[in-house]
Order: C-alpha cells, then sequence, then structure tokens
C-alpha cells in the first residue's frame, strides 16, 4: 500500500495469492462475527437497560439454539480448516525439478547456495517464474527461514534437514527474516530475497566467481574422504552403490524400508550405524566432526547427481566448466 | 442490611488478629487471598515495567534504548513473570481462594496448611526469579526452546528454570485444594447443579493444574540437567532432539493458556447475570463448556509446531482438534449475550469490564481460527500475530476479566466501596489503551514483523509507535484501580452485605465475611442465579 | 433459610474444624492423596514418554546398555520394593486393629526395607560411575551392539539411554527418600500411640503414596533393565 507505511505485504509467490484469499475470508467471517455480537450487545444493553417496573424475564436457555450455536460454527470451522490445510499440504509437497538451494544458517547468518556453486550470504537471488526449493540445516541452534513477501516460513534445524519451496511470481527485492529466536542478533539476522527475470538471472549466475557446481564439489570430496573405495559403481564394493539410490526406497538390514533422501544421505555419513543397509556389513566410519555442513550438502548435491551421471561414481577427475548454465545441472 | 454506617465494627476475617505473624502465619483462605493478592500485583508491576521498556525501545527501528542482549531478557523475563507469577496464580490464588469456600458454604478449603504452603512456594519462586534479573536474567524467550537454551545461551536458565519448577509446585497445590474442597465440602443442598459457575470454571481450570503441571516440571527438571551436566537429550550434537523437548514443553504449556482465560470466563459468568438481573442462559451448557475446554485443550499442543518440523500428517490432526475446542468458546459468548436478552441491565465498573472482555475474548479468539488454519499459520507464526492474539485473550481477556471480578467483590473482601466513577474511567481507559497498544500489532504481523525483535525495518515504525502510546495509555489504566483500592480502604464507603444485590452464598455473609464464614452452615434448597427472588439493590448508586 | 447449627458433639481431637465431621476429613484427604500421585503419574510420565521415543529409535544402544546393568541387584530391589510394600499394608492394618505394637514393627520394617533399596541403589550407582557410564565428560561405553559384534554402540545414543536411567532412577530415589522422611514421621507418631482404629488416615495415605513410588520401580525395572534380555 503506502510505501512508508505499508498495510498489507507484497504478494510475490504463488502461495501468497491463496494465503491471502483464505486470510481475507477469515477477516471477513471475523468482522460479520464481531459486528453480530457486538450490536447485539449494544442493542440489548441500550433495549433491556434497567427501567422502573420492568423486571427481567428469567430465561433457562434453549437447547435447540445451543445445538444450533455449536454446530454451525463447527461446520464453518470444518471448512477453514480444510482449506488452510490444502494450502499447507501444497507448501509441503515441492514439486519436482525444483531449483535446489542449499541454506546454511548460523548464528547470525544465512548462508545460501546455489546448485550451480554460487555462494551468497543474507541474500538470496532466484529467477522469476521458476520453482525453488531449498534444503536447509542449522549450525548451531533452531533458526526460521521467512520471506513474508512468498507467505512462506520453515524453521531450520541442527542436525538435520528441513525443506521450504516457492514460485516467485514478481521480480523484486524481498525481506528475508530469521523468525526463531535465537540469541543476541536474531533481529539482525537479516536479508532479502531478489527474484530477477529470467535473463537477468542466467546474467547473475554467470558473472560470480562460482567455484564449481556443488556436485562437483562434492565429487572432490566424496574423492578427498575415501569414499569411494567402497562405494562404487559395481557390485564389488564393501559399501552400497550409490548410483541411482537418492530418492528410491533402500531395504536396511533389520527390515525396515526407509527413502534415501537429504535427511537419509545426511545421517549415513554421520551416524552410519543407525541404519545398515540390507547385505551389508556396519563398517562404515563415522564422519560426524571430519565434515563441515557445507562439505554435506556438497556430498548430497553429488550424490543427487549420480541419478543422471552414473559414471560419476567410478573416480575419475571431474572436469568442471566455470559459470555452468543451470539447464547444465549436473556434471561430470 | 441497615443503610446507615455500621459504627460498631463487627468481628470479621481482617480485624480478628492484628500483627505480622498472624498474617504469616495464617490458615484463614481469606487472608491467603490478600496476601496472594499483594505478592501478584507486585509482580505484575515488574513484568508490566519490562514490557514499557520493550515498547519505549520498539519506539524506533534503531535498537536505541538498550542492547540487544538487554533486549532479549527484558521479552523474556516479561514473558516469565507475565506468565508464571501473574496470570497463572492471580484469579485462582486471589478470588478463587477467598471465594471458593464462599460459595459452596464452607468453612475453609480442604487442606488450610497446604493453601498457606502454596503461598509460600509462590514466594520462594518469586524470590529466586527476583535473584536471577537482579544477578543478570535470562535470556531464552520465556519458551526457551533447545538447543539454545541448552548449549548456547550465557544467561541464568538453570535459575530461571528452578523458579519456575518452584511455581509450578504452587500451582499444582492451589489445584489439588480446590479439587478436592469442590468435591467433598459443598454445603447439604449445594449439588453440583447448584453450583456458581465461577466454581466450575474453577474446578476445569484446577484439573489442568494437576495434571499439566507436572509436565513442565518434568521437562525443567531434564532441561536443568542437560544445562548442568551437557548431557543430549535435546541436543542433536549429542545425538537428542530438539522437538522432543518443544512437545515436552507444550503439552503443558498449551493447557495452561486455558488455565489462564477459564477462571476469568467464571468471573464474567458471575458478573452478566448480577447487572442484568437473570439466571445465565444455559447453564448446563456453560457448565459443561469449561470441562470441555480443559478436556480438549491437552489435545492441540502441537499447534505451536506447525512449521517448526513436525510431519504433515500430525499438523493435519492438530489443526483439526484446535478447531474443535473454538467451539466452547464460542458457545460461552452466545451465552453471556443471550443472558442479556430481556434482561435489566445496569452498567456498573464490573458489568464494564464483562462487556470489554466479551468483546476483547471474541476478537482474539477469532484470530485463533486464523492461526489454526496451517497455511495462514505458516506466514503469521512467530510474527506479532500471535503477540497480539495472546495478549487480546490475556490482556484483553484474562486481565480484564480479573480487573471486573476484583471490583465486584471489592466490597466482600474489604468491607469498602470503591469510588465507582473513577472504576468506570479505569475500566474505560483500559479498554481504549489495550485495542490501540494491541490492534497494530495485526497488522504488523501479517506484514511480517517476527517477534523478539530488538531492531526492525522502518516501514514498520508507524504501527510501532501506535502500539507503544496504547501501551502508556494501559498502563495508566491498571495504576489507577491500584490507587483508589488503597484509597477505599480507608476512606470508601462501608460497604453492605450485598451491594448489587447479587446470587451467591458468598453475599449471605457480612462484608467482610467473619473469620469461620458462616454462623450457621447453609442449607441450600434454591437454583443457582436465582434472581427472580433477589431484590435488586435500593442503594444503587452504580447503576449507570 | 433453615439454620443448621455447627457440630457440637463430642469429637475425635484429631478433627480439623473447617471439616464437618471425620468421616468428611477422611475422604476429603484420601481424594487429595489420590490426586497428588495423578499429579506423579503425569510428572514421571513425562520421562517416561522421552525414554520410550529414544528406545524406539536407538534400540541397539539401549538394548546394549540395559544389559550392563546388574539384573540381580535389579531383580533383589525389586523384590524389597514389594515386600515394603506389604509391611505398610500390614501396618495399616494393625493401625485398622488397634495394635500399637505391631504397627511400629512393620513400619521400622519399610524403613529398613526402604533403606535397602537405596543402599543398593547406591551400590548399582558407585559401579556405574567405576565403569564410567555416567553421563558426562568421562562417559564412555565399552561394547558392541547386541548380536553384531563387529559393531561398536553409538556412545552419544548410548548416553542417552544413561542420562535417561540416572535420571529416571534418580527422581524416583528421591521419591524414595522423601518416602523414608515421611514413614520416619509415622514411625515416630505410631510409637506414641496416635494412630487407632478411628484414626489412621495419615498411615493409609502415606501406603498409598509408598505403594505408587513402588509401582513406578516395578515399570522402571522391565523398561530399563530387561531390554533383549533373551539373547
Amino acid at each position: 500500500m503506502f510505501e512508508t507505511f505499508p498495510l498489507w505485504p507484497a504478494r510475490a509467490s504463488t502461495t501468497a495469492g491463496s494465503v491471502d484469499a483464505l486470510f481475507i475470508f477469515l477477516v471477513a467471517l471475523s468482522a460479520l462475527m464481531s459486528i453480530t455480537i457486538f450490536t447485539l450487545i449494544v442493542v440489548f444493553a441500550v433495549r433491556y437497560r434497567r427501567r422502573r417496573g420492568v423486571p427481567a424475564e428469567q430465561i433457562e436457555g434453549s437447547t435447540p439454539l445451543e445445538l444450533i450455536w455449536s454446530i454451525i460454527p463447527l461446520g464453518i470451522f470444518m471448512v477453514i480448516f480444510v482449506w488452510g490445510a490444502v494450502i499447507y499440504f501444497k507448501e509441503r509437497t515441492p514439486p519436482r525439478g525444483a531449483t535446489e538451494i542449499y541454506v546454511v544458517a548460523k548464528q547470525w547468518m544465512w548462508k545460501l547456495q546455489h546448485e550451480e556453486g554460487q555462494r551468497e550470504i543474507n541474500e538470496l537471488h532466484v529467477p522469476l517464474g521458476r520453482d525453488v526449493k531449498m534444503i536447509l540445516t542449522s549450525q548451531d541452534v533452531i533458526h526460521s527461514f521467512y520471506v513474508p513477501a512468498f507467505r512462506i516460513k520453515q524453521d531450520v534445524l541442527p542436525g538435520r534437514y528441513t525443506t521450504a519451496w516457492f514460485h516467485p511470481t514478481k521480480a523484486g527485492t524481498y525481506h528475508l527474516f530469521c523468525a526463531e529466536y535465537c540469541g543476541t542478533q536474531h533481529s539482525g539476522m537479516i536479508g532479502q530475497v531478489v527474484v530477477l527475470e529470467p535473463a537477468q538471472y542466467e546474467a547473475w549466475l554467470s558473472g560470480g566467481g562460482a567455484a564449481g557446481s556443488m556436485a562437483a564439489t562434492g565429487q572432490n570430496v566424496f574423492l578427498q574422504l575415501g569414499c569411494a573405495t567402497c562405494h562404487r559403481s559395481d557390485t564389488q564394493g564393501r559399501g552400497p552403490n550409490l548410483v541411482g539410490l537418492f530418492g528410491k526406497p533402500v531395504q536396511l538390514e533389520d527390515g525396515r524400508v526407509v527413502t534415501a533422501d537429504e535427511n537419509y544421505v545426511r545421517e549415513s555419513i554421520l551416524a552410519p550405524g543407525a541404519k545398515i543397509v540390507s547385505g551389508f556389513k556396519p563398517i562404515m566410519p563415522v564422519f560426524q566432526g571430519l565434515v563441515s555442513e557445507e562439505q554435506l550438502n556438497a556430498l548430497v548435491a553429488y550424490v543427487k547427481s549420480l541419478n543422471q551421471n552414473p559414471s560419476g561414481a567410478a573416480g575419475g577427475p571431474a572436469v568442471v566448466p566455470s559459470g555452468a548454465k543451470p539447464q547444465e545441472q549436473k556434471v561430470q | 442490611m441497615a443503610t446507615a454506617a455500621i459504627t460498631a465494627e463487627r468481628e470479621n476475617y481482617l480485624n480478628q488478629e492484628y500483627g505480622i505473624k498472624s498474617w504469616l502465619l495464617t490458615v484463614d483462605h481469606k487472608r491467603i487471598a490478600l496476601l496472594y493478592l499483594l505478592s501478584i500485583t507486585f509482580f505484575f508491576f515488574i513484568g508490566g515495567f519490562f514490557a514499557l521498556l520493550i515498547r519505549l525501545e520498539l519506539l524506533t527501528p534503531a535498537g536505541d534504548l538498550v542492547q540487544a542482549d538487554t533486549y532479549n531478557k527484558l521479552f523474556t523475563m516479561h514473558g516469565q513473570v507475565m506468565v508464571f507469577f501473574f496470570l497463572i496464580p492471580s484469579i485462582p490464588a486471589v478470588l478463587g481462594n477467598f471465594l471458593v469456600p464462599l460459595m459452596i458454604g464452607a468453612r475453609d478449603l480442604a487442606f488450610p496448611r497446604i493453601n498457606l504452603l502454596s503461598w509460600y512456594l509462590y514466594i520462594i519462586a518469586g524470590i529466586m526469579m527476583l535473584h536471577c534479573m537482579l544477578t543478570g536474567g535470562v535470556d531464552t524467550g520465556w519458551t526457551f526452546y533447545t538447543p539454545f537454551s541448552t548449549a548456547f545461551s550465557n544467561t541464568k536458565v538453570i535459575e530461571a528454570g528452578l523458579a519456575i519448577f518452584v511455581s509450578g509446585f504452587s500451582s499444582i497445590l492451589t489445584g489439588l485444594n480446590f479439587v478436592v474442597t469442590i468435591h467433598r465440602m459443598r454445603a447439604p443442598g449445594m449439588t453440583w447443579n447448584r453450583l456458581p459457575l465461577f466454581i466450575w470454571a474453577h474446578y476445569a481450570t484446577s484439573i489442568i493444574q494437576l495434571l499439566g503441571t507436572p509436565v513442565i516440571a518434568v521437562t525443567l527438571v531434564l532441561v536443568v540437567l542437560e544445562r548442568a551436566l551437557h548431557l543430549g537429550i535435546f541436543d542433536p550434537t549429542r545425538g537428542g532432539d530438539p522437538l522432543l523437548f518443544q512437545h515436552l514443553f507444550w503439552f503443558y504449556s498449551h493447557p495452561a493458556v486455558y488455565i489462564m482465560i477459564l477462571p476469568s470466563m467464571g468471573v464474567v459468568t458471575e458478573i452478566v447475570p448480577c447487572f442484568t438481573r437473570k439466571r445465565i442462559f444455559g447453564y448446563k451448557f456453560v457448565a459443561m463448556s469449561s470441562i470441555g475446554i480443559a478436556v480438549l485443550g491437552f489435545l492441540v499442543w502441537a499447534h505451536h509446531m506447525f512449521v517448526a518440523g513436525i510431519s504433515l500428517y500430525a499438523a493435519l490432526i492438530f489443526s483439526m482438534l484446535s478447531y474443535l475446542v473454538a467451539v466452547p468458546s464460542a458457545v460461552k459468548v452466545f451465552n453471556w449475550t443471550a443472558t442479556m436478552y430481556k434482561g435489566s441491565i445496569t452498567f456498573s465498573t464490573p458489568m464494564l469490564y464483562a462487556f470489554g472482555f466479551i468483546g476483547l475474548f471474541l476478537m482474539g479468539g477469532l484470530t485463533g481460527l486464523f492461526l489454526s488454519a496451517l497455511g495462514i499459520d505458516v506466514h503469521v507464526t512467530d510474527t506479532y500475530f500471535v503477540v497480539a492474539h495472546f495478549h487480546y485473550i490475556m490482556v484483553g481477556g484474562a486481565v480484564m476479566g480479573y480487573l471486573g471480578g476484583m471490583h465486584f467483590w471489592w466490597p466482600k473482601i474489604s468491607g469498602r466501596m470503591y469510588p465507582e466513577a473513577l472504576g468506570k474511567l479505569a475500566a474505560m481507559i483500559v479498554f481504549i489503551g489495550f485495542n490501540l497498544t494491541f490492534f497494530p500489532q495485526f497488522i504488523l504481523g501479517y506484514l511480517g514483523m517476527p517477534r523478539r525483535y530488538w531492531q526492525y525495518p522502518p516501514e514498520f515504525q508507524v504501527l510501532n509507535v501506535l502500539s507503544t502510546a496504547g501501551a502508556t495509555v494501559l498502563a495508566v489504566g491498571y495504576v489507577l484501580p491500584m490507587v483508589y483500592f488503597l484509597w477505599s480502604m480507608r476512606y470508601g464507603k462501608i460497604a453492605p452485605a450485598n451491594p448489587w444485590g447479587a446470587s451467591g452464598l458468598e453475599w449471605t455473609t457480612t462484608s467482610p465475611p467473619p473469620t469461620m464464614n458462616f454462623e450457621r452452615t447453609p442449607i441450600v434448597d434454591w437454583e443457582a442465579y436465582d434472581y427472580e427472588n433477589i431484590p435488586a439493590p435500593e442503594e444503587a448508586r452504580v447503576a449507570g | 433459610m433453615p439454620d443448621s447449627p455447627i457440630a457440637v458433639e463430642p469429637h475425635s481431637p484429631e478433627l480439623r474444624h473447617h471439616f464437618a465431621d471425620m468421616e468428611q476429613q477422611r475422604e476429603a484427604s484420601s481424594l487429595g492423596m489420590w490426586l497428588f500421585l495423578a499429579t506423579e503419574v503425569m510428572f514421571f510420565g513425562g520421562m517416561f514418554c522421552a525414554y520410550l521415543i529414544y528406545r524406539l529409535w536407538y534400540f541397539p544402544e539401549f538394548a546394549a546398555a540395559s544389559k550392563s546393568l546388574d539384573i540381580t541387584l535389579g531383580t533383589v530391589n525389586t523384590a524389597v520394593l514389594i515386600c515394603s510394600s506389604l509391611t505398610v499394608v500390614l501396618a495399616v492394618r494393625a493401625a485398622q486393629l488397634g495394635k500399637r505394637h505391631d504397627q511400629v514393627v512393620y513400619l521400622a520394617l519399610t524403613l529398613v526395607l526402604g533403606l535397602a533399596f537405596l543402599g543398593v541403589k547406591g551400590v548399582e550407582w558407585t559401579s556405574k560411575f567405576k565403569e564410567h557410564h555416567i553421563p558426562g565428560a568421562s562417559f564412555h561405553f565399552e561394547g558392541t551392539v547386541p548380536g553384531h559384534p563387529d559393531q561398536p554402540v553409538d556412545q552419544q545414543h548410548a548416553q542417552i539411554f544413561f542420562s535417561l536411567y540416572f535420571a529416571m532412577t534418580g527422581m524416583h530415589a528421591l521419591h524414595m527418600v522423601i518416602g523414608v522422611g515421611i514413614f520416619s514421621y509415622l514411625l515416630y507418631q505410631a510409637w506414641k500411640g496416635r494412630y487407632t482404629p478411628d484414626y489412621y488416615t495419615p498411615l493409609e495415605n502415606s501406603g498409598l503414596y509408598w505403594h505408587f513410588v513402588d509401582i513406578i520401580w516395578i515399570y522402571l525395572f522391565p523398561l530399563l533393565y530387561l531390554i533383549d534380555r533373551k539373547k
């Protein structure tokens, strides 16, 4: 609304529209309920104010009325519940093929890394009109990634990944806030999300000093830490083959079946004994304390990339063109 | 009662014995209620002082009044003091303690010595909390989420945690006393369906106090142990889960909000019939709604965790249950309104507070519907929208109910009338100040201003300035009753036994009541809210 | 409204005057104790809840840690507590029958058994200390996951078992200590002849408390000591 005195947040994502629609409905409903009750109270207060010789009429109650004004509100509430749930369901289900951004929160800054390798601090550049999925973790305490203009918020936890996604619909610069109290500079953990037209975004992407895509970095870490010794692309390895693994169900040796998502990959590196794959021995070393959050993110990105580049795990140095175009997300 | 002032003062609980020992070692529920009144008022002003500092800091976008760490301590201690040392005890420990035995026709609560113990535990907890605040304070937020509180904060988390642990004991014992008293000490003829709804409300509250408070107690124990011994129960770097903390914390802290509002609803349910001269509309439904709120209130805690990382399905279930718990509250609002229909209404100060309560609780409750909607909550949780919502209920609701009750029963408690014109003035100042303080915060929240922010982007300033202006008005509204209640104890008009012509056994005693409450045990053979048989007061200088 | 006078009939010296009669006093006290025990259930319940969740998540480590607890001492303590509940019941019965001497004997036995329980606990905890199983800087759990001799246990997960073990048994022991204090007082009062067939409410209600603490142990013992013992 007004520049210096806004009364409504910018609406810059597909979600924002749906959230605002429900909000406006609720405002209208609340206004209606409030005005009705206030009016009734005022009318009764005036009409039934104390007058000599006019006693109050003792009314016990009315069960039909009680039922009506219990059941009708309940019905309305259920409508609101379903409406809100539908929006939430969409918010919690990132679409396939989204651009992925890895976010590491720490006291008191946001570290963001694009798949292509670009790193940003407290600022996130994204292209207009494309799904963006964030994979978030914290290095210390609980934070929360909040972009009011997109109407999204997701707590960022230490020790695991959480995800959030959005689809920007309007170019511009929008506030990024930390929304979970995290200490001294909680209110200073502020940044911005910059939504660029696709062409500008490409330009931005290629202009930076990217040190290689995350998957390429991940491959380097993979080799450095000796992962390739056991995790080979053939069936001779002492560890499971990682090609084509990501996103698929995995049978564990105690009978459970889990999905190989980001948290599974992360846990397998930091606490490999927690889930042993069926048919393998529990001999993987523990890497807790030996990898940073950024390295973990790169390894996750690398494992994801193996779904498209089967020869990636077989060793051999990766050739990484700098400033890779977004279409060529996976590199050898 | 004679209209002439009583010159020879009859013996009552206030003048029966003098001296500090007779107060500090009393087992009379009425004296204990006054001991609580003094203590919670003290803490209310401490918490209120912190609030003023917060609002002053927020006049400008930059953090320029206090340092960031100080600000973080201010909102933490404002929350802890207001929740644990003011709101949770307030009505039960003051009005409940005073009135429960009187209303049911008993001579005292079931366990008078435990009642006194309850107050001493509160005082010990209060001293621990004060010590903590004066020697550095705590900055975790009143919700002290892990791992920040256990492994990162450099403030006195353990001391604050232990203080709250002790205050929880006080709360549990009060609840225990009320439940046993209401079950076992009702006068002959005082059946459950003849009980004042204030009693039903306190019964429901006490159930929550009994069953919920131990869970925060054990959570505090685990947090203290973790912080002191570097355990890993809630710390992911040591194999623990921070969400486990949140579940345990909110399992109590959600029902706790019903501890804070149910007694107020009970107060309003006594005031409205009196000043409409009619029995309450739908007695059984109002009674059952109190119980319903208490039960359902235990099933909704994870609606504080929709973005915390819980599963989608858990979120759906808790959202749906949160809508269920809204129904009994709505029923109460409708019943109060319906009671006014064809009533004979006067506008005394208590009635003004009751009106204020109904309106503001309605607004606070409606915004609860917003928060229970998953899609909306994602945007507004952890923002000023939530802050506004709970202040509408806690301040616009609970505190106004408390003040209304204090005014309504002041003649009974003190034997004096407060000055009516000033009472009405203060009620209106509170109402205006409150709305000016907290309505802008709904807008701030939807705009995206997060809570617990020491500094903020400049476009939020205008609304923050409005809010601070409101806070100063609100402060005046709160100071006024303090002043004139004290004034009235010496200069107020002497109160008759029943200045309002109200129903209820407490009004059949003298003002103030004698120590043993009733000269003869009453035998009740009339229904509650028997207003067709109670004449309106002649002495009505209280009509609007 | 009709009058009814305050009861002025002769009454037990133990009648507190805000009650109408002894029956009301007795019922109120009993209800009060039951409600208090309900709060204790919720208190311990929080810890049981945390325990059950971690046991589900970290089962191998919990099984290994559980095996390292001394099952003999645990069983002895279970028997000791059950016997002590028996002696409490017998003390209450003695009061009902007006037998002062028997009351004193059974209460003394209860105390002895309670102290024995605490003594055995002390022995257990000392051995835990020696084995470096107390959570903290010098925690170290030797051992492998049961059934997998080549897989060492995750130290963090094992430490969580012991954190909860000490929190839960510690809280229980604290309640036992309080119980011992209460029963010492009761022993003294019983010896002075205070409890008679007309008035033994404190014995009865304290007995309820004692039985409750016993029942908590009955749950703690299998949950903590008997995970996966068949192997």
